[in-house]
C-alpha cells in the first residue's frame, strides 16, 4: 500500500509537469489547428534564456519572469513567421514545419550554448515530506501542482469567460465569419500563440529540473508524454489537458514500479489506445466527430 | 488536368530523380570494387609523413552531452604530437564524423571513412549499440578497429572480429572489483544494485554477482535512458532496505538517483562504476549540492584520477587541453580521449616505420604498452579487451581518493589479483 | 502506342526502365554512393506505402519506423535461422524479405483496426505513441531481440556470376533499389485499380463512399496493411543494407523523416515520395558537405561546425513548406501547366484537413456561451 501511495505522488508529480506542456499543446489546436511538434524545443530555448538571465542577475526569479516573457514572445513570433496562414495550409505541412523548427531550434541552441548538460535548479527545496517511511511530495512538487492548476483555470476562464476568449474561439472555428464580424482574427490567433509559448515556458522551467539537467533535446521525451496528455484528455479542453497529462503520469509511475523502467512507452500507448478505443475523441472533447 | 498530362509529369519527375541521384554523387572518384586482396600489407590512409584514422561519436543529440568532448580532446592531443614532428616521422589527422548515437548514421559515416574517406583505422569509435552495428562490415574490410570507447564485453572476439580491440577495462570486470571492495568493506550489509537496462548495466551486475554470489543483491532494479523518472526504482531500493548500492550509471543518472534517494531520505553507501562517478561531470548537474550528495561515494578508476594535479600524465594531459583544447574543464571524458589518442601513438610506434594494417594490428596484440592507466593492457592474439584491472576510490570533500591496492581480473570467473607493477610515468616529450 | 495504354504495359515498361537505371547507375557509382542508395531504397520503400496511406487513404501515421522495424527484425531472425544452419541459394534472402513483409502486413492490419476508429490527431497520438514503444520492447524481451545492441543481419554475398568484384555495397543497392521498384510498380497499379479508387473514395467524404456500399473500417484497414507491407519490405531492406536490427535504427527520428519526405515531395503522389525520400537521405549529406568547406572545424567553432547542417536542414524543411505547400510535385505539375491549387483543393481535400473540417463544423465544445 505505501509502494502503491508513493507511486500515486510520484505520477502526480511528473504528471503535473506533461499537464501543463498538455496545456500549452491544446491552446495551440483550439487556436489554429496545428499539432506544434516544436512546442518542447521552444519551451527548452526560453529555459536557456532563463539560465542567462539568471546568471546575469543572480535571481532564479527574474530569469523565471524573463522566460515567461520569453516564451510569448517566441509565440508570437513562430506563429508569424512560420504558421501564418495555417489555416489555409494542407494539415500534414504544418506538422513537417512543426519539425523543421524542433531541429532548427535545438540546433540553434546547441551552437550558442554547447550540447552539455547544466544543471538547472528548481524553484523550491525538493526533498519529500514523509508520512512514515512513505516519502509524499516536497515544496516544488506542490508548486509545481499548484502552477498547473492556477494555470488552467485562468486559460479555462479566459477561453469561455471573457469576450477576448470568446472572439478567440469565434476566430478558429469560423475565421470568415468573425472576420465579417469585424474581430481581428491574425491578432487573435498570434495571442493564442503567445500564450501557448508563456504556458510552454513554464513546463520547461518546471520540468527541466526533474531530468538531466538543461540541453538541447531536453523536452524531447516530455513532449511526446505532453502529446499523449493531451490527446487522452482530448485537444479541446484546458480540464482535458490537465486530467490527460496527469493520467499519463500516473500511468507512467505505476507501469515503472510494478513491471520496470522500460515497459514506460508502452504503458503511454496502452492508455491511449484504451481511452481511445472509449472515446474516439479523447476524454474531454465535446463534440463527437461525425461517425459513419 | 489529363492522364496524359500527369503521366507525362511522373516520367519528368522519374527520369529527373535518377538524374538527381547521379548529380548529387558526382565528382566522387569511381573505386576499384571488391575487398583489398592485398589484405594485411595494405596501408590505405598512410603516407610516408601522414596517417588519417577516424572515428564516429554523438557530436550532437541526446547522447552529445559529455561524449561530444572526447573526440575533440584526441584531435587537441593529435595536433600537440603532430606540432612535436609526430611518431615516427608522421602526422596523425583524425576525422570525426558525427553519427548523433543513431546505429543507423554510425552504419553509414563508418562507410563513409572507410569505403570513401579511404582512412587507415578506426580509433575510439563510441557507443555499444552504434558499434555493435558496424563489426561485421569492419570484418569484411579487415580495418583495424582500435580501442572502442564502451565497456561492452563485445570487442573481445578475436576469433570472429580479429580487427577489432577494446581499450577501458569491460564493464565485468569493473563489477567484479566493486564487489570485492564491498564484501571486504561492507560485510553483512545488505547490497543492492541499480544499472541501467543493458549490456552495461547486466555486465556490471553480473561481475558484482560474480564475487558476491548469485543470491547476494536483495534488490536489482534498472532504469532506461530516455525515461528520466527514477524515483519508482530508489523508492524499491529503499523500501527492500538496501545499505549499499552499487550502481552502473551513466553520470546524468548518477545524478538523478543520488538526488532522487536525497528527495526521499534515503541515504544508502552508493558505490558508482568509473563511467558514471567523473566529479565534474558530475558538478555539472549536481551543483552546490555536488559535495554533499558525493560525500563517502565508492568508485573505481582505471585512469589517474582527472582533478589529481600532482600526476605526471594529468599534468601533461591539462598542458595540451590548455594549448591545444581551447581550455575546456579538464573531466574525466577530456582525459579519456587524450589518453586513448596516447595509446594509438604507442600502437603506431610499435608498428615501426612500415606501418600497415597488418603491422598495426600485430603491434596492438603484442600489447606491452604502459600509459596513462594503471594497470596494463591484457592484448594478446587471443584476448583484445583493455585495461586489465582498476583501482578503488573514495570520495571525500568532492575529491576521490585511490584506495587500497591496484586490482586486475578477467571477465568470467577468475580470482582477483593485486597488481604490484609501479605506474609509469608520463615521458617528458609527451610522446610515446 | 496503343498497348501502352494499358496501365499495366506502361508500368512494366517503366518497372523495366527503372531496373536498367538502377544497373548502370550502381555500376557508375562508388563503393560508398551505392551503400548511401541502397539506404534511399528502403526511404523509397517506407515512403511510398506511407503516402498511399496518408495521401491516397487520409490516414496519418508517426510511427512508421516502427513498421520498419518489424520488418528488420523479422528478417534479422530468419537470416540468422539461415545462417546458423548454413542454409545459402539465391532464395533465402526474397523468402526472408517476404515473411517480413508479410508479418508486418498483419501487425499493421491489428493497428489499422484500431485506426479505423480514429481521426487525424487522434490516430497521430496513437501512431507516435506506437513508434516509440515498439522499438523499446527489444530491451524487455532481450534473449530474443538482444536489447539496444540489436542482431546482427548475415546474407550470402554477391552471387559468384556477377563476377568477383562485384561490392558487397553495390548488391545491398540492388536489393534494397529493387524492392523499392517493386513496391512502387505494386503500388502504382494498385493506385489505378478498384481498390485504389476505394481509397481515394473513402479519404474525399465517408459517408459517401459508405453509402455507395463500401465498408469504411475494412477499406482504412486494407490501406494500413498495404502500408504495412511496403514498410515492412522497407524495414528488411533497410536491416540488409545496415547488416543489424537495432531499436536505435527504428527510432522516432526516422517516423518523422519519412512523414516529411512524403510532404515533401507532394503527399498521395509516388513520385513524390521518391523525390521526397532523396532530399531526406541527401540534404544532410550534402548540408554537411558545404559545412565541412566552410573551414569551422577549429575548437572555437566546433559548436557551430557541429549544429549548423541541422541548424540548414530544419530551416530548409519550414522554408520548402512555406514556398511549395504542395511539395515538389506540386511544383512539377505547376511548371508542366496544370493549375494545381484548385483542382488539387476541389478534387482531392487533405485528408487531415476533413477532419478538421468535421470538427470545425460541429458547435465548439464546453462551455459555449453563444
Amino acid at each position: 500500500m505505501s509502494r502503491f501511495i508513493f507511486l500515486t505522488f510520484n505520477g502526480l508529480s511528473f504528471g503535473a509537469v506533461y499537464a501543463a506542456l498538455a496545456l500549452a499543446l491544446v491552446l495551440i489546436w483550439r487556436t489554429t489547428r496545428v499539432l506544434n511538434f516544436a512546442q518542447g524545443a521552444m519551451a527548452v530555448a526560453t529555459a536557456y534564456v532563463a539560465l542567462s538571465v539568471s546568471d546575469w542577475t543572480g535571481s532564479y526569479w527574474i530569469g523565471f519572469g524573463a522566460a515567461l516573457a520569453a516564451g510569448f514572445v517566441l509565440g508570437a513570433v513562430v506563429e508569424r513567421v512560420a504558421f501564418r496562414g495555417a489555416d489555409r495550409m494542407p494539415p500534414l505541412n504544418t506538422i513537417v514545419i512543426g519539425v523543421g523548427l524542433l531541429i532548427l531550434i535545438e540546433a540553434v541552441m546547441g551552437m550558442l550554448y554547447g550540447s552539455a548538460n547544466r544543471g538547472f535548479p528548481a524553484a523550491y527545496s525538493t526533498r519529500a515530506y514523509s508520512v512514515g517511511s512513505t516519502a509524499l511530495f516536497s515544496k516544488q512538487d506542490v508548486f509545481t501542482v499548484g502552477s498547473v492548476l492556477v494555470l488552467m483555470l485562468v486559460i479555462a476562464v479566459l477561453l469561455t469567460r471573457t469576450p477576448q476568449g470568446l472572439r478567440m474561439r469565434a476566430a478558429a472555428f469560423a475565421p470568415e465569419v468573425a472576420r465579417l464580424l469585424g474581430v481581428r482574427v491574425g491578432r487573435l490567433l498570434t495571442l493564442g500563440w503567445a500564450l501557448s509559448g508563456l504556458v510552454g515556458a513554464l513546463a520547461a522551467m518546471l520540468v527541466i529540473p526533474t531530468g538531466l539537467g538543461l540541453f538541447p533535446q531536453a523536452m524531447d521525451g516530455v513532449f511526446i508524454l505532453g502529446f499523449t496528455g493531451a490527446v487522452v484528455g482530448g485537444l479541446e479542453s484546458p480540464v482535458g489537458a490537465v486530467v490527460g497529462g496527469v493520467l499519463t503520469g500516473l500511468a507512467l509511475s505505476y507501469a515503472s514500479g510494478y513491471i520496470g523502467s522500460d515497459i514506460t512507452p508502452l504503458a503511454a500507448l496502452v492508455l491511449l489506445v484504451v481511452v481511445l478505443l472509449l472515446r474516439p475523441t479523447g476524454l474531454f472533447s465535446g463534440s463527437q466527430v461525425r461517425r459513419v | 488536368m489529363t492522364g496524359t498530362h500527369r503521366r507525362r509529369t511522373r516520367v519528368v519527375a522519374a527520369v529527373t530523380a535518377i538524374a538527381l541521384v547521379g548529380l548529387m554523387a558526382c565528382g566522387s572518384t569511381k573505386t576499384k570494387s571488391g575487398g583489398n586482396a592485398a589484405g594485411d600489407t595494405s596501408a590505405p590512409g598512410v603516407t610516408k609523413d601522414s596517417i588519417l584514422v577516424g572515428t564516429t561519436q554523438p557530436l550532437t543529440g541526446p547522447a552529445a552531452p559529455g561524449y561530444s568532448k572526447i573526440s575533440a580532446a584526441m584531435t587537441a592531443y593529435f595536433k600537440y604530437a603532430n606540432e612535436q614532428g609526430g611518431v615516427n616521422g608522421r602526422k596523425v589527422t583524425l576525422k570525426v564524423l558525427d553519427d548523433g548515437y543513431n546505429p543507423a548514421n554510425t552504419a553509414t559515416k563508418t562507410r563513409q571513412l572507410v569505403l570513401q574517406d579511404k582512412v587507415f583505422a578506426l580509433l575510439g569509435s563510441l557507443g555499444t549499440p552504434t558499434h555493435t552495428a558496424v563489426l561485421d562490415f569492419i570484418k569484411t574490410n579487415k580495418v583495424p578497429d582500435l580501442f572502442v570507447a564502451s565497456g561492452s564485453r563485445s570487442w573481445n572476439q578475436p576469433a570472429k572480429y580479429p580487427t577489432t580491440f577494446g581499450w577501458q577495462p569491460d564493464y565485468t570486470v569493473e563489477g567484479k572489483i566493486l564487489g570485492d571492495y564491498v564484501k571486504k568493506t561492507f560485510a553483512g550489509k545488505k547490497v543492492c544494485s541499480f544499472g541501467q537496462g543493458d549490456d552495461f548495466g547486466t555486465d556490471g551486475v553480473q561481475g558484482v554477482e560474480a564475487v558476491l554470489g548469485s543470491t547476494a543483491l536483495a534488490s536489482k532494479q534498472t532504469y532506461t535512458p530516455t525515461n528520466t523518472n527514477v524515483g519508482p526504482q530508489v523508492a524499491a531500493l529503499k523500501s527492500a532496505g538496501c545499505q549499499v548500492v552499487v550502481s552502473f550509471t551513466v553520470p546524468g543518472f548518477t545524478a538523478l538517483e543520488l538526488g532522487t534517494a536525497a528527495k526521499l531520505g534515503f541515504h544508502p553507501q552508493f558505490v558508482v562504476s568509473n563511467v558514471g562517478s567523473d566529479i565534474v561531470t558530475l558538478t555539472g548537474f549536481l551543483k552546490e549540492a555536488t559535495v554533499p550528495l558525493l560525500e563517502g561515494m565508492v568508485s573505481d578508476s582505471y585512469l589517474p584520477i582527472p582533478t589529481d594535479a600532482s600526476n605526471s600524465w594529468i599534468k601533461l594531459f591539462q598542458t595540451v587541453n590548455q594549448k591545444y583544447n581551447n581550455n575546456v574543464p579538464f573531466d574525466g571524458n577530456v582525459l579519456y580521449g587524450m589518453s586513448v589518442a596516447y595509446t594509438f601513438l604507442q600502437a603506431v610506434k610499435a608498428a615501426g616505420k612500415t606501418l600497415n594494417r597488418g603491422s598495426l594490428t600485430a603491434a596492438v596484440e603484442k600489447g606491452g604498452f604502459t600509459g596513462p592507466g594503471l594497470t596494463p593492457f591484457r592484448f594478446s592474439a587471443s584476448d583484445h579487451s583493455g585495461f586489465a584491472g582498476t583501482q578503488v576510490a573514495v570520495i571525500k570533500g568532492g575529491v576521490a581518493t585511490p584506495t587500497g591496492s591496484i586490482f586486475t581480473t578477467d571477465d568470467s570467473n577468475g580470482p582477483l589479483t593485486v597488481y604490484s607493477g609501479s605506474a609509469a610515468t608520463a615521458p617528458a616529450n609527451g610522446l610515446p | 502506342m496503343a498497348l501502352l495504354r494499358s496501365t499495366l504495359v506502361r508500368h512494366l515498361v517503366l518497372l523495366a526502365l527503372g531496373a536498367l537505371a538502377l544497373v548502370l547507375l550502381t555500376g557508375s557509382l562508388s563503393t560508398f554512393h551505392n551503400y548511401e542508395l541502397a539506404g534511399l531504397g528502403a526511404y523509397v520503400c517506407t515512403a511510398a506505402g506511407l503516402t498511399v496511406l496518408t495521401g491516397l487513404n487520409g490516414q496519418i501515421s508517426l510511427g512508421h519506423a516502427a513498421l520498419m522495424a518489424i520488418g528488420g527484425y523479422t528478417v534479422a531472425l530468419l537470416q540468422i535461422r539461415f545462417s546458423d544452419r548454413a542454409i545459402t541459394g539465391l532464395w533465402v534472402l526474397p523468402l526472408s524479405l517476404l515473411a517480413g513483409a508479410a508479418v508486418t502486413g498483419v501487425a499493421a492490419a491489428v493497428v489499422g483496426v484500431a485506426a479505423a476508429r480514429l481521426r487525424g490527431p487522434y490516430l497521430a497520438g496513437v501512431t507516435l505513441a506506437l513508434g516509440v514503444a515498439l522499438p523499446a520492447l527489444t530491451s524487455r524481451f532481450t534473449s530474443v531481440f538482444k536489447g539496444d545492441q540489436g542482431l546482427s543481419v548475415p546474407f550470402d554475398p554477391p552471387p559468384a556470376s556477377l563476377g568477383a568484384n562485384f561490392a558487397v555495397e553495390r548488391w545491398q543497392a540492388w536489393i534494397s533499389l529493387g524492392a523499392a521498384l517493386i513496391v512502387l510498380f505494386f503500388l502504382a497499379n494498385l493506385n489505378r485499380s478498384a481498390i485504389g479508387r476505394h481509397f481515394r473514395a473513402v479519404r474525399d467524404d465517408e459517408v459517401a463512399a459508405q453509402l455507395s456500399g463500401l465498408s469504411v473500417p475494412r477499406v482504412q484497414i486494407l490501406a494500413f496493411t498495404v502500408s504495412g507491407v511496403a514498410a515492412g519490405l522497407g524495414g528488411g531492406v533497410f536491416a540488409v543494407s545496415l547488416q543489424t536490427a537495432s531499436p536505435g535504427s527504428f527510432d522516432l527520428t526516422l517516423s518523422l523523416a519519412l512523414l516529411s519526405a512524403v510532404v515533401i515531395g507532394g503527399l498521395g503522389s509516388l513520385a513524390g515520395a521518391v523525390w521526397g525520400s532523396i532530399i531526406v537521405v541527401y540534404l544532410g549529406i550534402v548540408l554537411r558537405g558545404f559545412v565541412d568547406d566552410l573551414g569551422l572545424s577549429a575548437a572555437s567553432a566546433q559548436k557551430l561546425h557541429d549544429n549548423l547542417p541541422n541548424a540548414a536542414f530544419g530551416l530548409l524543411l519550414v522554408l520548402v513548406m512555406l514556398i511549395l505547400p504542395g511539395g515538389i510535385q506540386g511544383l512539377l505539375r505547376r511548371l508542366a501547366g496544370v493549375a494545381p491549387v484548385d483542382r488539387l483543393r476541389r478534387g482531392r481535400p487533405e485528408p487531415f484537413a476533413a477532419a478538421i473540417a468535421q470538427h470545425s463544423s460541429s458547435p465548439p465544445p464546453s462551455g459555449g456561451q453563444q
